[in-house]
């Protein structure tokens, strides 16, 4: 079949392969910060709870854990977006390519 | 002032929470009505055609989430312990980047209806759906139970609505939900629900925040002095003990939810990974929200509700939402806020009892029974016969497991789906040189070993089966607590009266009248139980007393002081032979996650490495065309 041979040429194309490990490498990474981002706060919790338990300032009654908590649900969030950019502005407009050169 | 029992409208029947309620179902039933006449073929029933925008989606993977467990089991968390209940929200957000970044598209691209179509995409079909419909019929099943039971006990609670009725209410309509409507239906209830749990949650915390003046700094300053934890309210304590548990626990539930058969189904709803990202992202939003509100919400109650009230009303704390919506806006807010409570379930409910019905007619009956082969009529029959199996089951599990201790069965679910789902999902996506007799082994093995060391831990071993020894064990410990407690008390106060008859004889009358009046002050108490408890402790301790008198009165005050001293080694003693006879779990940590996760990663690996298979190795490379790029993908 014809579309098949372009298919696995498209497997032998250098955009195609390029477009796979930046992807792979991309979803790697940002899993790694998210691994880091959440079992440091766990290790904090295990291992240095009094880091938690300052206060923010003299006269305030909140502890430094609970913007600490709230900030690592906040930024996988954030993680999440930074992901959806990457992937709307780059990543779609390469695949678009790679489509193109199959002939649609 | 009047006490929790007569203040709280809570375990009544709620007018406006029925009226809520009625109006939650009939629309639902409306839109199942519509949905039925939409939903045709497989494509309809198991994915809603595929059109389900990624915002729809977004919301319904956040309706999937969001348990009437997150919502009132962790506000109850933290109002009844603080800081720690936030450390749980954390853990249960932190799954969804990862399935954004590892999971989501290639779902998409590579699955049908369910995720054993991604495992066995390149590999031998019949033996991975076998294996993968058990991981995702056990996931499903144990935590439909949990979610029963806990809607059960919930409506109970909320509507005084006995226990079995509620169930199966719960199962009638979220069988008719699925039967009849499929995911187009299932997606619309978890849709209304989502926005109404969002909605009532914003309103709750507005009006929380109102009280200080908008300012966290003012609630968390005022939830400081509010409880008898004060400032350690807002200090990690000591939910989380050893790193080793805290570590596995985190595991389970990161992993977990990227292992969940419902929440991986809904990704086959959505025309395109396009679509499927977003949704990821609007859903790891909400979800966040809804955790930070949550959070809000548990320290809110536990200053203006008061954590006496909160705990008088259900001891785990699991009302201090609804209480804190009837405190600040009465009976109208607290019948909208049960309803939506008891959407939430429903709409849990019906996306599990989907993924089971799922797993087993398009894996089990079409894949491995059938070969393949099968009519779409056929499967979607099948479909709705499993549903209705499936729901039945619940039922009767949910009713048989009334008044047991389910917490385990969260805990089982997230280790189960994070060892038996997601290695070998993950494995047939990123190693090409992963095969068959790797991921049936590795789904196995998760499985296996989560479930068996769920039992031999502490939540199981000690808590549940060895119940009544732990129990004998608490309490000997709590005796010699309070006896060392009112001997050591007594021996301070009339140390100086010892040798002295008519002094020690004086001081035992006075200590009965105490006794009498402190009996006549409790008997004010309305909890019968609690009455009963604090009438015995008062009489323990004076029994003590007047030991401790009685033998004073034959020795001096040197002697007392000698006694004193050595009260404490001995209490110490004594507690720790008690103690000793606590039955020990045959595994140590709470949540088995670190070792069904690490052998089922390992097994996947050493099988796959034992048996190559060039063929698999092969169609990697084609899987890829499909995996990004989209060719091929099910439209």
């Amino acid at each position: 079949m014809a579309t098949n041979k372009t298919a696995l040429q498209i497997l032998d194309d250098p955009d195609f392969k390029a477009l796979v490990s930046k992807k792979n490498t991309i979803s790697i990474i940002l899993t790694i910060v998210e691994l880091v981002l959440y079992f440091g706060f766990v290790g904090l919790i295990a291992y240095n709870k009094p880091f938690l338990a300052q206060k923010i300032s003299e006269d305030s009654a909140t502890t430094i854990g609970i913007p600490i908590a709230v900030m690592t649900i906040v930024l996988s969030w954030v993680l999440t977006a930074g992901y959806i950019f990457w992937a709307n502005t780059v990543y779609d407009k390469e695949v678009q390519k790679i489509k193109d050169k199959m002939g649609g | 002032m009047p006490t929790a029992a007569t203040q709280t409208m809570i375990g009544q029947a709620n007018p406006t929470a029925i009226m809520f309620f009625l109006a939650f179902v009939v629309s639902t039933l409306a839109i199942t009505y519509w949905a039925a006449k939409r939903t045709k073929t497989t494509k309809d029933f198991y994915a809603a055609g595929r059109s389900v925008t990624g915002f729809q989606n977004g919301l319904a993977l956040a309706g999937d989430y969001m348990s009437a467990a997150s919502f009132l089991g962790i506000a109850g968390l933290v109002a009844t312990k603080g800081y720690d209940g936030l450390i749980y929200s954390v853990g249960w957000l932190v799954g969804w980047p990862i399935v954004m970044f590892l999971l989501s598209e290639p779902l998409r691209n590579l699955g049908k209806y369910t995720f054993a179509d991604v495992v066995s995409y390149r590999l031998n079909q019949r033996p991975i759906r076998a294996a993968a419909a058990a991981g995702s019929l056990v996931v499903v099943l144990t935590y439909l139970i949990a979610q029963m039971v806990g809607a059960g006990t919930l409506i109970k609670l909320m509507f005084g609505l006995p226990f079995e009725v509620a169930i199966v209410v719960t199962g009638a309509l979220m069988i008719s939900y699925v039967i009849f409507g499929g995911m187009i239906a299932t997606t619309w209830v978890q849709i209304i629900k989502a926005v109404l749990l969002l909605s009532g949650a914003t309103v709750l915390v507005f009006m929380t925040l109102n009280k200080f003046g908008f300012s966290y700094g003012e609630l968390f300053k005022q939830a400081s002095t509010a409880t008898p934890l004060g400032q350690k309210f807002l200090e990690p304590g000591g939910l989380v003990t050893s790193p080793m548990d805290a570590f596995s626990l985190g595991l389970a539930l990161m992993f977990g939810t990227a292992g969940l058969p419902h929440i991986l189904m809904r990704f086959f709803t959505v025309p395109d990974v396009k679509a499927a990202r977003k949704s990821v992202f609007y859903a790891t939003g909400f979800i966040g929200y809804f955790y930070i509100l949550t959070v809000t919400i548990g320290f809110g109650a536990a200053v203006i509700v008061g954590q006496k009230i909160i705990m008088g009303v259900d001891a785990g704390g699991n009302m201090a939402g609804p209480l804190l919506a009837e405190a600040l806006g009465g009976n109208l807010f607290l019948g909208f806020l049960s309803a939506v409570a008891f959407a939430t379930i429903l709409a849990v409910v019906s996306g599990l009892t989907l993924a089971g019905a799922s797993a087993f007619s398009h894996d089990l009956y079409v894949g491995v029974i059938r070969h393949g082969q099968a009519s779409e009529k056929d499967e979607v029959r099948v479909a709705k016969m499993a549903t209705v199996g499936l729901g039945v089951t619940a039922i009767a599990l949910g009713i048989l497991f009334k008044g047991q201790n389910v917490a385990f069965l969260v805990g089982l679910t997230f280790a189960i789906a994070a060892s038996a789902n997601f290695p070998a999902l993950l494995m047939s996506l990123m190693w090409k040189k992963f095969t068959t007799a790797g991921a049936v082994l590795s789904i196995y093995t998760g499985l296996a070993i989560a479930t068996i060391l769920l039992i031999l831990s502490p939540t199981v071993w000690v808590d549940i089966v060895h119940k009544s020894e732990k129990a004998a064990v608490d309490a000997k410990v709590k005796a010699l607590d309070a006896s060392f407690k009112s001997s050591t008390e007594a021996l301070g106060k009339y140390k100086v009266i010892a040798g002295n008859k008519a002094e020690i004889d004086k001081a035992i009358a006075d200590e009965q009248t105490g006794l009498e009046k402190k009996k006549v002050a409790l008997a004010e108490l309305k909890d019968e139980k609690d009455r009963a408890a604090q009438i015995k402790a008062a009489e323990g301790s004076t029994a003590k007393t007047v030991e401790v008198l009685q033998g004073l009165a034959i020795i001096d005050t040197a002697a007392a002081d000698k006694l004193l001293a050595d009260a404490k080694p001995k209490y110490e003693a004594e507690k720790k032979e008690a103690s000793s006879a606590m039955p020990k779990p045959i595994f140590p940590l709470k949540n088995p996650g670190i070792y069904s996760m690490a052998g089922a990663f390992l097994i996947g690996i050493l099988a796959s490495l034992m048996s190559p298979d060039r063929e698999a190795e092969k169609k990697f490379d084609a899987e890829k065309l499909r995996e990004y790029i989209g060719v091929g993908a099910e439209d």
